[in-house]
């Protein structure tokens, strides 16, 4: 004998839950009445900030956070206007963004990509945001990008290094200031191959996801061209925390170069335990072993503390630019908060005010707009000299910093020192590089 | 072999941790016969406590030079410690840089006041609940503390040096008969061996040769006869959430200058610390000791290249691997009471 499993509130359900999700797409996209995706109405705008404020990148997500609000009280006339009176740019005055004031809404990403769409997600349809900016990781920052091309909304990237962001992973409603991997392994490459020369043995240890294996394999194509051979590539979890059993292999390993793969609290914890292990004091090879960090943060340097003396490693920005853009931003965010903004931070506050200035050139919040104002746009004064949004990519192209751990710093805030920066051309390379390909912009998506 | 007795050093020094914390959770569960789920936050809490007193330590008070500049251009406050200004610049050096093993001084009093008072405030209300309610309030309690930390302290690790006496590595090597320098291990880790060893042999030398220890032995086994022989059975259990939260502090001091502490560094140990208490047996404290040792050593093995090259990403699931196979082919665990999680 058979029985039905079907109830009528089952139904019901199913049908509910099944009729939601048809339905979503259609809202995303649905035709408003100006055409796109949560177009202004009344004398204000909504901009979403969308960073981690709880988990392991939440320093520097607070940070990006006070970025961003500094960014719009520039943009609403409030304060010394910081990066605005040295931009290129004019077209900001001071007044909001074409007539409106602006106002924002904060999610907490907790550098999952899940809690980070959903929260996205929530911005674009419970809060009407027009503008999505923030993240501290790669992986975050290709999830929120594809939510915001579905859903016809701007994606101001915060902080993501990886290739893929602005490679594989593109997305035509997309744009990232921050500089990648590539670039970190292009601008640092020459000055290890200055102090350590071109006979060297690399250890790699790797974050397993997609910002360590896209560091590594860039990191490893550059030091491997000049001569460098890799020993070993060693994944490891994203916080493991205690990283011993995989630092234990590489004193016996025949390497005379350790480079870390790891950024937040992964390399403050991979790089003390690698000086814990002596790592630094050993001759190998007939040469001093070293260590590498090719991504570098001031938040990470002041966590890893003396550990990070004399190692080097690549930053986007840095406060101790000398640019007038630099101090100025550096000003005003320094007397408001009383220490200076990290280059997560700078990143995000550009973003802000790249994205305002490039609704005011267009004349239109329609994303569309927007994205024909920002692709190939070059500008200046935002504190890392001549800059341009390349429109084959919206990948950012500017000057890379090589920096180096401070052997004397004065404060936790100059624990990282200044040793070259990198011209622009030295960092470029073709949108269709095999580390970058695979990927199309697509078309823009105003969510009509 | 140079590689092989690394991993090993490697698995005991990982292995301390867990036994410790192990250890520490078993004594609750054994005695109270709760599933302290904040026991992680506990161990963080010991943490902090190395951070806290580092922090006091260092406090000091400003000076202008006039010779340096700020950020912001401004003449540089240059900080200078108390310490040293009351005591001499040598002894407040002294204090600094032994802040470590000078926080266990404040550890042990602070953790077990804490400990009593969690479980007279708290966990006693939970005694009758069912394990899933006592796990709900814990893990709650454990979130509660986290952000608490994080709201005084901020998210990142927080450098927690050794003493500069226990810099740098020894070189175990030679004293097995190899080349100089083929096995050097830090210095701080095998400290942190031999310190889990004393308090592991301390709690168990309390247990097996103090009448206090006997009396909770008894308890543990029979507690309504313990309590019908007229013995305040309960005073002596609350005690040992004392102990017990004493002993997480005390890991989590030592700890510090291994894995700088943040505010999520418990949860990254609980889950394991669960795993080797039931690997070992729930309620048995030998079980937890040995469990520990064991998984730690395991752990260090599947991270080998070696290892990871047959089985790749084996480092991560060896642990939760070998909990499987032991719960499948003995639930009660290796060194389980019978009868204990077999129904």
């Amino acid at each position: 004998m058979s029985k039905s499993n079907f109830t009528r509130r089952g139904v019901m359900k199913t049908g509910a839950v099944t009729s939601a999700g048809l339905m979503l797409p259609t809202y995303l996209r649905a035709e408003n009445h100006t055409g796109f995706t949560n177009a202004p109405q009344g004398d204000t705008v909504k901009f979403g900030f969308n960073v981690p404020q709880t988990g392991p990148y939440a320093e520097e997500g607070l940070d990006e956070l006070r970025a961003q609000e500094l960014a719009v009280e520039h943009l609403n006339g409030i304060g010394d206007g910081g990066m605005l009176n040295t931009f290129s740019s004019k077209v900001l005055d001071g007044t909001g963004v074409l007539g409106k004031k602006v106002e924002f809404v904060t999610g907490d990403t907790q550098t999952k990509s899940d809690v980070a769409r959903a929260s996205a997600q929530s911005m674009i349809q419970k809060d009407g945001c027009i503008m999505i900016t923030g993240g501290s990781s790669s992986g975050v920052a290709i999830a929120v990008q594809g939510l915001c091309q579905e859903a016809g909304v701007i994606f101001m990237a915060g902080l993501t290094h990886s290739n893929d962001t602005t490679g594989k992973d593109r997305k035509r409603n997309g744009f990232r200031h921050f500089f990648n991997a590539y670039m970190s392994a292009a601008a640092l490459t020459p000055v290890l191959e200055k102090v350590y020369g071109t006979d060297r043995r690399a250890y790699h240890l790797t974050a397993d996801y997609t910002w360590g294996w896209s560091q590594q394999e860039s990191m490893a194509a550059s030091t491997e061209a000049m001569g460098w051979e890799t020993v070993q590539n060693v994944l490891t979890p994203v916080g493991a925390g205690d990283f011993s059993s995989y630092i234990a292999p590489v004193l016996n390993s025949g390497a005379d170069i350790l480079v870390l793969n790891h950024y937040g609290g992964d390399m403050v914890n991979s790089l003390t335990q690698a000086i814990q292990f002596g790592l630094k004091d050993k001759q190998v090879n007939g040469k001093n072993f070293e260590i590498v960090v090719p991504l570098y943060s001031e938040l990470m340097a002041a966590g890893a503390g003396t550990n990070i003396q004399g190692v080097y490693g690549s930053m986007n920005w840095n406060w101790q630019l000398q640019d007038e853009g630099t101090a100025a931003f550096t000003k005003s965010f320094g007397e408001k908060y009383g220490f200076p903004p990290s280059g997560a931070a700078h990143s995000c506050y550009v973003q802000t005010l790249l994205y305002a200035d490039a609704v005011t050139r267009a004349g239109s919040f329609n994303p569309c707009a927007v994205v024909e104002a920002l692709e190939d746009f070059d500008f200046d004064g935002m504190g890392n000299g001549p800059t341009s949004y390349r429109g084959a990519d919206h990948q950012c192209f500017k000057d890379v910093l090589v920096m180096k751990g401070a052997e004397a710093p004065t404060s936790v805030y100059d624990t990282l020192e200044i040793v070259e920066v990198t011209p622009r051309a030295q960092v470029e390379y073709d949108p269709e590089h095999p580390m970058f390909a695979g990927g199309t912009l697509g078309d823009c998506n105003p969510g009509a | 072999m140079d590689a092989f007795i690394l991993q090993i050093l490697n698995g005991l020094d990982k292995g301390s941790a867990y036994a410790l914390i192990a250890l520490g959770l078993t004594l609750i569960f054994g005695t109270l016969g709760v599933v302290n789920f904040a026991h992680g936050a506990l161990f963080m809490i010991g943490a902090f406590v190395a951070v806290t007193v580092q922090k006091l330590f260092q406090f000091s008070y400003i000076e202008i030079d006039e010779t340096k500049k700020d950020f912001l251009g401004n003449p540089l406050k240059v900080e200078m410690p108390y310490l040293d200004h009351w005591f001499g610049t040598s002894v407040g050096e002294w204090m600094q840089d032994w802040s470590v093993p000078l926080s266990i001084l404040a550890v042990i009093p602070f953790m077990f006041a804490l400990g009593y008072i969690l479980e007279r405030g708290l966990i006693k209300h939970f005694y009758k609940r069912p394990h899933a309610d006592q796990i709900l309030v814990t893990f709650g309690l454990a979130i509660v503390i986290g952000e608490l930390v994080k709201a005084f302290y901020g998210a990142n690790p927080i450098q927690t040096p050794p003493p500069s006496a226990f810099l740098g590595t020894i070189d175990v090597g030679v004293m097995l008969g190899f080349d100089p320098n083929a096995i050097a291990y830090p210095t701080w880790r095998m400290v942190y061996f031999a310190f889990s060893v004393v308090i592991i042999a301390s709690v168990f030398a309390f247990l097996r040769f103090t009448t206090f220890g006997m009396v909770v032995r008894a308890g543990m086994a029979d507690r309504e006869t313990v309590g019908l022989l007229g013995i305040d059975i309960d005073k002596r259990f609350t005690f040992m959430f004392g102990l017990a939260a004493a002993v997480a502090g005390m890991a989590g001091v030592m700890y510090a200058p291994i894995l700088s502490p943040h505010y999520n560094i418990g949860m990254d140990f609980l889950v394991l610390s669960f795993v080797v208490v039931v690997v070992g047996g729930m309620g048995s404290l030998p079980g937890a000791v040995l469990a520990g040792f064991m998984l730690g050593i395991l752990q260090s093995f599947a991270s080998m290249n070696e290892v990871k090259a047959v089985f790749p990403g084996i480092d991560q699931i060896i642990i939760y691997l070998v909990a499987i196979i032991i719960l499948l082919t003995r639930p009660r665990g290796l060194m389980g009471r019978k009868g204990v999680m077999e129904e």
